[in-house]
Parts: C-alpha cells; sequence; structure tokens
C-alpha cells in the first residue's frame, strides 16, 4: 500500500476507519502497519483526495 | 521524565477542551495535550452549530469566532423546485452560527487554561501506559522527547480517528454504511443566501447530503458527505462535489480558498465508552448526530460530563469502570442514546430513498408550517404525510 503525499491532506479519514485497527495519524504522516493489513480497502475509498492505492485493490 | 496528573485529556478539540475546563474548575491537577502544534488547526468541519445548547456547556458567543449567523436552514429536493425551510418563528431571530472553528477550538481550550489546566501542543499520545491490565497514563512524544504521564483518569477526545478508545480496548469500530467520507471548499466570489444554511439530498450525495454554509455575502463553506458503502473508486467524493458545483452557475463562477476533507460517523451509540480509569468523549465516542453530521454541541456537552464525573471520581478514589458509567456514561447515554438511535434510522431510512420520491417528500412536506428547528420536528411532519416512511422507528418519535 502507498500513500501520495502530493495528495494526502492528513485528515485521518483513513485511520478512523481502518477495522483492523492498522493505520496511524502521526502529525504529518500517516503509518500503516501492512502486517495487520486485512485488505478491506475501506481507506482506499474512504480518502476523499483518492491518496491511497495497493496492488490489490481491484 | 515522569509527570504526574489527576486528569489526563488527549486532544484539545471542543470536547477535550470542554473536559479539561470542567475537571480544572473542580481543583483537579488537569494536563491537555494536542498533537497539532496549533489547536483547532488544521479545520476539519463544515462551521456550523446551532445556539441552543451553547449556555448548557457556559459558552459566551465572542464576535472572534463567530463569521456569520443564520435565522435557519432549508433543505432542498434532488430536482431543487422544492424546499423545506426550518426557520425560526420570529424574523431577526437567528437561530446558529457559522463559525470559525480554529478560532473557536482556541477559544474553548483558553478557557480551560483559565480554568488551570495545563495545555501541551505539539505533543501526540503514542501508546498508553497500562499497569495490571489497567490504564494509568500515556507516552506522550514532546518536541524535547518521549515522556511518561500517569494519571488517576485518561480521557479520549481524540477524534474520529481515535486511537486512545482502541488501545484501551473499547470497542468503536463502524460500519461501512456509518462512515461518511467529506470533503468541502470554502468558497468566494458565489451566490448565496445569507441567511440559511442549505442542504441538499439525493444522488447527488448518496448516503449523505451538499451543504452550503454561508460565511457572508457571496462566501460559503460548499461541502458533501457520502456514505462509505456507496463509494467504489478512490477520489469518489471529490467528483461528486465537483460534479454538484459544475452543475450550479452561482457555485461555479466562485473561487476555492480553502479545501478542508475529513470523516465522520453516522452510527448509534456504541456498547459502551467507558472502561476503568478512561472514558470517551465526542467524535471518539461515536457521539455525532447521524443525521445531521453534527458534533461539535455532543462532543462539548459530553465533556463536561466527563470533567464533572473525573472531579466526583477522583473525590471518592474510585475510577472504576462500574463508577464511571455510573457518573458519566449513563448521563450520555440519558442525553443521546435514544436521539442517535432515531436519528440512525432515520438516516438508513433516508439513504434508501430515490430521487423521486426525495421530490415528493419535499413538495409534501414544504406545505407544512414547521415552526421548531428540529429533526424531530422534521420527522413528525414526515409521519403525517408518509407514516409508512417511518413505522420502523415510530416508537422513537
Amino acid at each position: 500500500m502507498s500513500v501520495d503525499t502530493s495528495k494526502c491532506n492528513y485528515c485521518g479519514a483513513c485511520v478512523g476507519s481502518c477495522p483492523a485497527n492498522c493505520m496511524f495519524l502521526d502529525e504529518t504522516r500517516i503509518v500503516i502497519d501492512e502486517n495487520s493489513c486485512i485488505k478491506c480497502g475501506f481507506c482506499i475509498r474512504v480518502c476523499p483526495m483518492g491518496a491511497i492505492s495497493a496492488e490489490w485493490f481491484k | 521524565m515522569k509527570y504526574e496528573y489527576d486528569v489526563l485529556v488527549i486532544g484539545a478539540g471542543p470536547g477535550g477542551s470542554t473536559a479539561a475546563r470542567y475537571a480544572a474548575r473542580n481543583n483537579l491537577k488537569v494536563l491537555l495535550i494536542e498533537k497539532r502544534p496549533d489547536i483547532g488547526s488544521p479545520v476539519r468541519c463544515g462551521e456550523g452549530i446551532s445556539k441552543s445548547w451553547l449556555p448548557e456547556v457556559e459558552i459566551e458567543p465572542q464576535k472572534q469566532w463567530i463569521s456569520n449567523e443564520v435565522e435557519g436552514a432549508r433543505i432542498f429536493s434532488p430536482d431543487e423546485k422544492n424546499h423545506i425551510k426550518l426557520s425560526a418563528s420570529k424574523a431577526g431571530n437567528e437561530v446558529g452560527y457559522i463559525i470559525e472553528r480554529d478560532k473557536f477550538d482556541k477559544y474553548l481550550a483558553s478557557l480551560a487554561a483559565r480554568e488551570g489546566a495545563e495545555i501541551w501542543v505539539k505533543s501526540p499520545a503514542i501508546s498508553l501506559i497500562f499497569e495490571n491490565g489497567k490504564v494509568v497514563g500515556a507516552k506522550v512524544r514532546k518536541p524535547e522527547g518521549v515522556v511518561d504521564v500517569y494519571a488517576k483518569i485518561i480521557i479520549g477526545a481524540d477524534g474520529f480517528e481515535s486511537q486512545v478508545g482502541r488501545w484501551a480496548k473499547i470497542n468503536t469500530l463502524l460500519n461501512q454504511r456509518d462512515i461518511v467520507s467529506c470533503i468541502e471548499y470554502r468558497m468566494v466570489g458565489i451566490d448565496v443566501n445569507k441567511d440559511y444554511t442549505d442542504f441538499y439530498l439525493g444522488s447527488c450525495a448518496p448516503g449523505g447530503y451538499v451543504w452550503v454554509f454561508p460565511k457572508g455575502k457571496d462566501e460559503a463553506n460548499v461541502g458533501i458527505g457520502v456514505a462509505l458503502n456507496k463509494l467504489k473508486e478512490p477520489g469518489e467524493v471529490k467528483k461528486y462535489l465537483d460534479d454538484f458545483i459544475e452543475k450550479h452557475p452561482g457555485l461555479k463562477k466562485g473561487k476555492i480558498i480553502q479545501l478542508i476533507t475529513g470523516a465522520v460517523s453516522t452510527c448509534y451509540m456504541p456498547k459502551t465508552i467507558v472502561t476503568d480509569n478512561v472514558m470517551l468523549v465526542g467524535d471518539a465516542a461515536r457521539l455525532i448526530d447521524p443525521i445531521t453530521g453534527g458534533g461539535v454541541a455532543n462532543a462539548c456537552i459530553s465533556g463536561k460530563l466527563a470533567g464533572e464525573a473525573a472531579a466526583e471520581a477522583i473525590k471518592v478514589k474510585n475510577t472504576s469502570k462500574e463508577f464511571l458509567y455510573e457518573k458519566y456514561e449513563k448521563k450520555v447515554r440519558e442525553k443521546f442514546e435514544k436521539k442517535n438511535l432515531r436519528n440512525w434510522y432515520a438516516k438508513e431510512k433516508l439513504s434508501e430513498l430515490s430521487d423521486e420520491t426525495l421530490n415528493k417528500l419535499v413538495d409534501a412536506i414544504s406545505s407544512v408550517e414547521l415552526t421548531s428547528i428540529s429533526v424531530k420536528s422534521l420527522l413528525d411532519a414526515v409521519q403525517k404525510k408518509y407514516p409508512e416512511l417511518v413505522k420502523e422507528f415510530e416508537d422513537l418519535l
């Protein structure tokens, strides 16, 4: 998974939506724990800026 | 380095600052921490609030954070041929404010500070500290380094992306249908009715709505929320908003001076919002009104209740989850549980309706005189015209 920092607004929409609790919003950084990710795609679809992508999505 | 407080409040939004204010007023040693360097910024809010609840939490309206006063709200049908007007019974009796949230949040933090709360900015909590399975503090990353903060009570006021609840094993996970993705532009040079907050329903914003909250004569927050279960593609919510603006010449001619994103929860109350030594308030406790998406009032009210409960708990040296349930959660439930459940049902029903049905519904309700500006009065009017729409939750009306 990757976060496009030119699009990311650091709003935390992805972090609060993550059902696996594998995302963390630092002050200006989204940290993703890929090992706990369950590939649900919530973060990718909820991101208002479309900043998150993953090879497995779609 | 080790710090000790009676109460540690994590997050200096409206809920956290209000909790800190009331805890400090009761002579507790309070620390309020905020991860951002600048309290209230970046703004993540439509900035529309009603006036009615401000006295309950002793907030005196201040010029510094009011950008406009509104008389009421207008709810437009998908075809925009009709609208429902919710307004004050007397002209000139403004019912709501469009605020400057960054200034509002700073003002609330200043009230907490004046009651004696200590405040650290640019200081995120990075984990909780446990002893014998119970939360006793948090590790906080100050600019100078990571420190241990111990407290008898920890209040999680860390908003939609709350970590405190998760770390403390309070389940506040959300279903897709109860997550709304939001984006908003602050626009200038647009046509806007300065006296009303406007809402647009239907397929322009599936599972949510478009809002236009006037900040001045040619300026407004133009935003949208779309339910996550209606979103398929990355970045789709922005396309919905851009499409809406494209179709409205009065908006299209404007310029965007600010971009805001975020998400809100639109669920009914979680099973619990406390555990031993821990209380959650505001968005972290999922207290947002499920149909309006408004969270500021509920955050402040729950913050006050949590601050006062902390004082009682520390006075009698009982910070168990049972005691916090009795002194805090029970009061929150009395205030919000039924209302949020009713509005959750209403939201679910609303999101199922076709544009055609919504056009008919708005047309039918627009002729009804609505004197009270509330979801309740609106639902009562719907019940009179279309009882079948509210049958599922008529006992909550």
